[in-house]
């Protein structure tokens, strides 16, 4: 065998042999979840901006609606509702791959995807309703934090079904290998992400804003 | 109706975008149709193309990618450089009746395009080629956390640089100074596609920026080799673990900021306007909050450049190395509270004032502890002014008193007299160019050997060297001494003649910082063609302290053929005092990632979405849109991303080398 | 770090690399945020507290409450994960949020009161 190991020079026969390399491939921990943790809090900090665009701009409603002559909080609840059961479905599609059923972490998702659909059209509709209103973006500063905000965080909701679809495609064609497996749980994190950030919108953008 | 469908694909792009009227552009374009033309020549000619390809576009390793940001950077500095001589010579010229040759709209956009050139597409693009090149080496990795990701990010960096550059000839570019502050950037009163390139180019370099942080950061905290705790790691891995944690935690910021002005200008919506309730001030605001931790962004990696630097030659470990730590950690955090010093004037007030004056100059300390470290350890060091070293001390004068204009600059009421003006602008170019440029070359300087195997021609780095260091300070003191007497930045024009010496002064300063760059550029050439006298074959030409010099100059593609174990700070110092020997046999098959296109597939399209959005051809931009998500979607779906080196390629390599290292001891 | 550890369960997946949720775990929190949801809706919609700043306050203090069981419940976090790697950014970024808020909100403040001196709130919501 090469020589791996050197003595400590002039240690009198009392050094231990030093190993200065691995003679075995040494492969380094994953870092996708890491890595899609930490591009998570990247995107946490882009909301945050929005959220204080929102702060800073919210109360300006130029002579237009305000928040509590738009808001309809029946619907906004009815939304909450659906996202937050889309979570749990996430959860149980996750206890399901750790059991390696394959078949049942599809059904999970598929009824993830649902309920996601499901709060985007509430969404757009919503949307669609407050346009027709006269309550545009380009109204005002209020008006144009608002749709903004609560627009990103649907088009995040919409490439989060994007990808989930193309997962059920991946996994349906290749089962739960590892890799599947990490990009699963990368969606996980994003998925439950949109629910926190929902829970800043709901709060400070619906219920706060109808409060005089 | 043809009519309506010219409209949807060319938008508002017609014939008349190209600046025919405008003999400097029309010269310039003239210019590099010849060189490019002259360049795909020489690649046809010499068959580069396929090489061209595979082994550096395509590729994913590292090092690779490493030099592609060097080039682009060094490239975009002629540009930006360019602007800068532009500026010097209008500002000497035009005082009283002569109006020089630059109109002010021209001269708006080249003051600018400098701006956002040499920040973006120079400093950037430099400091993030180092980090790629140098971090997996010194931490014993054979390549970053995500290398497909790093290929990706750096072709969307490039992207954005051509989009800046293609508004010279299509269209123009933004007039609003490169930071393009609301209302003047907004739809009313920059309608014109300037704004729109501003926007879209630093938006899809922003994406590669954000992504090659988290790279760089899940690399440093996965991949260190064992027995490296964060503790042992060199200084240099320590100040790119806390820029990457800037980049991350900044660049989104400065994404929202800019997506919400395109807003305003493509939607019509109220952010920054003046009415319906939008405030300008409020972007103001955030892009500070991005823009302070950004000039950190740009100084933390030199720091560390300095540190290795300084050490290597004063054949010394690092002093006080834990304070170093400490320091830059500090910074990064202290980063985030100083950035309304940046608007002192907009009229928040004292209270808000003095808490931001307070700060900034609490963040000053850590910086000056830096300093102290770095003369502790020259101090009864057995120094060598190599041609890095040289760039050193020239910093260590320049960025002080760059610095100490800064805190002058911290106090409310001083900057009420001095913001915006000359002073200002010398004081940033002061730490900029002493420390981010004066580091970039030590570490360019430095490196070099390690990346190309052969050292650069000393003579020609200390021409170098003192025509930049002389140059900069006759180029910059007078723009001290005119922002003291008053004079506003961004002017073009002038009616006093008696501050005409003071700006022809400054032109000769900036003639000598040209002779620099020159140097520079012929040093690249000389040391090229000498390369044989100048080639390094021990892989360890300065006597260095950390990994990196433990493997040939240049590295083979996998870095290391065992990966180290680590038992000291200064690791390869520790492995040369202990008597270490090189491995000779029972070398294995290496895991290596593939290379791909896709990067470069899915920036170029990026580019076309940009260049669409610009000028409204909305059904190209909506093609391209959807074309980057299939892509995208795609590419997730090939499962084969790697490959395994043989165990033979790997012998030879290493053999090569042993024969290279026995030649040298001969 | 040689190759001994790892492989031996979990199809080759680092522990960290395994979904970490128990169906008790899920279902108390969606319970938890259920109510926390709940309550909320009911306290503007009904307009139970009389002053809406005290209103505003609350409903914030809950979301904040909602937000941790989300994260401890559904993103499982902990101190431990990714060498407490996940702890230490979510950290980090939450200071920065409040940075980027709080010293917004207070900057503008200071700002809209200097540079618009006749605005008042009500003001800004009337003038077109």
């Amino acid at each position: 065998m090469s020589d791996i190991t050197a003595t400590h020079p002039g240690a009198a026969g009392a050094g231990a042999p030093v190993q200065f390399y691995e003679t075995t491939e040494h492969h380094p921990e994953n870092g996708t979840l890491l890595g899609f943790w930490i591009y998570l809090m990247s995107d946490c900090l882009i909301f945050a901006c929005l959220f204080a665009v929102y702060g800073v701009l919210g109360r300006n409603y130029a002579a237009g609606p305000s928040g509590a002559d738009l808001f309809d909080l029946q619907l906004v609840a009815l939304n909450t509702a659906m996202l937050l059961l889309s979570s749990i479905t996430y959860g149980f599609a996750m206890i399901e791959m750790n059991r390696n059923r394959t078949k049942a972490v599809l059904l999970w998702l598929a009824i993830t995807g649902l309920f996601g659909l499901a709060f985007l059209g509430i969404e757009m509709y919503e949307f669609a309703h407050l346009i027709h209103e006269g309550a545009t973006p380009q109204r005002s500063a209020f008006l144009s934090s608002f749709f903004t905000l609560v627009g990103t965080h649907g088009l995040h909701v919409t490439f989060g079904i994007i990808w989930l679809v193309t997962l059920m495609v991946q996994v349906g064609k290749h089962g739960l290998i590892r890799e599947n497996k990490r990009r699963l749980l990368c969606l996980s994190m994003f998925w439950h992400f949109l629910d926190v950030v929902w829970i800043g919108v709901f709060t400070f953008v619906y219920l706060m804003g109808v409060l005089p | 109706m043809p009519d309506n469908l010219t409209q949807l694909i060319f938008g508002r792009l017609s014939w008349e975008a190209i600046p025919l009227h405008e003999p400097i552009l029309i010269a310039t374009f003239a210019g590099v149709v010849l060189g490019g033309i002259g360049l795909l020549g020489l690649l046809t000619y010499f068959k580069l193309w396929g090489t061209l390809w595979r082994d550096w576009f395509t590729s994913i390793d590292h090092k690779k990618i490493g030099i592609m940001y060097m080039v682009l950077g060094i490239v975009m500095l002629l540009r930006g450089f360019a602007d800068a001589l532009m500026m010097r010579l209008q500002q000497a010229i035009a005082f009283g009746d002569a109006v020089g040759y630059l109109p002010p709209h021209h001269y708006d956009q080249v003051f600018t395009a400098h701006g956002v050139i040499m920040i973006f597409f120079v400093a950037m693009p430099l400091v993030t080629g180092l980090m790629n090149y140098i971090v997996p080496l010194q931490i014993g990795a054979r390549d970053v956390a995500f290398p497909f990701l790093n290929n990706f990010s750096f072709w969307m960096t490039t992207c954005g640089a051509v989009l800046v550059m293609m508004s010279l000839f299509v269209g123009e570019f933004a007039k609003t100074g490169w930071l393009a502050y609301p209302p003047l950037s907004g739809i009313d009163y920059s309608p014109d596609v300037g704004v729109d390139y501003y926007i879209w180019s630093l938006q899809i370099a922003g994406v590669g920026t954000l992504l090659s942080g988290v790279n760089l950061l899940v690399t440093i905290v996965k991949m260190r080799a064992p027995g490296m705790t964060l503790m042992k790691m060199p200084v240099f891995t320590w100040t790119s673990l806390c820029t990457n944690v800037l980049i991350v935690a900044a660049f989104p910021v400065l994404t929202a900021v800019l997506a919400l002005l395109s807003m305003d200008r493509y939607v019509g919506t109220n952010f920054f306007t003046n009415e319906l309730g939008g405030n300008p001030m409020m972007y103001v605001n955030l892009i500070w909050i991005w823009g302070h931790p950004e000039v950190y962004i740009l100084v933390l990696p030199v720091f560390g450049i300095f540190s290795e630097v300084v050490s290597t030659f004063s054949r010394k470990r690092l002093f006080g190395y834990a304070s170093m730590v400490y320091a830059t950690v500090v910074i990064t955090i202290l980063s985030y509270l100083v950035w309304l010093h940046h608007f002192f004037t907009m009229g928040s007030g004292a209270s808000v004032n003095s808490f931001f004056g307070i700060t900034t100059m609490i963040i000053s300390i850590p910086t000056g502890a830096k300093i102290f470290n770095w003369l502790f350890t020259m101090y009864h060091g057995r120094i060598k002014f190599e041609v890095p070293m040289l760039w050193t001390i020239g910093f260590m004068i320049t960025f002080v008193i760059g610095g100490m204009t800064g805190v002058l600059l911290a106090v409310p009421p001083a900057d009420f007299v001095l913001h915006n003006s000359l002073f200002l602008i010398a004081h940033f170019h002061n730490v900029i160019i002493g420390g981010v440029v004066f580091g970039l070359f030590a570490g360019i300087n430095y490196w070099f050997p390690k990346a190309f195997g052969y050292k650069l021609d000393a003579f020609w780095g200390k021409c170098s060297f003192w025509f930049w260091l002389v140059g900069f300070w006759v180029a910059f003191t007078p723009l001290y001494v005119l922002g003291l007497m008053g004079v506003t930045r961004r002017v073009s024009h002038f009616e006093d003649p008696s501050l005409q010496i003071w700006f022809v002064i400054a032109a000769f300063g900036a003639f000598l910082i040209l002779l620099g760059i020159a140097s520079f550029i012929i040093q690249l050439y000389v040391s090229f063609r000498n390369r044989e006298a100048l080639r390094d074959v021990t892989g360890d030409p300065w006597g260095g302290r950390t990994l990196e010099w433990s493997t040939a100059s240049p590295p083979p593609a996998y870095n290391f053929a065992f990966t180290p174990r680590i038992h000291d700070n200064d690791a390869w110092s520790d492995m040369k005092q202990r008597g270490y020997e090189r491995p000779l046999k029972g070398f294995i098959d290496i895991h290596m990632p593939k290379n791909t296109a896709a990067g470069l597939v899915l920036s170029a399209l990026s580019g076309v979405l940009g260049f669409a959005m610009i000028w409204h051809m909305w059904l190209i931009a909506g093609v391209a849109f959807a074309a980057i998500v299939i892509s995208a979607i795609v590419h997730t779906f090939n499962y084969k991303r790697d490959y395994h080196i043989h165990a033979d390629e790997v012998i030879r390599s290493e053999d090569a080398r042993t024969r290279q290292l026995a030649a040298a001891h001969v | 770090m040689s190759q001994a550890h790892g492989d031996h369960h979990h199809d080759g997946l680092h522990p960290d690399e395994v979904g970490h949720g128990t169906m008790p775990d899920y279902v108390k929190g969606f319970v938890l945020s259920v109510i926390l949801t709940a309550i909320p809706f009911w306290l503007v919609m009904g307009k139970v507290i009389a002053s809406p700043a005290t209103t505003a306050l609350v409903v914030l203090g809950f979301a904040a409450v909602q937000i941790v069981v989300h994260m401890v419940y559904f993103l499982h976090m902990n101190a431990k994960s990714e060498g407490g790697w996940n702890m230490l950014a979510l950290i980090f970024t939450i200071v920065l949020v409040v940075i980027t808020l709080a010293g917004s909100l207070w900057v503008m403040f200071h700002m809209n009161h200097n540079m618009m001196p006749h605005m008042t709130p009500h003001e800004m919501r009337v003038a077109p």
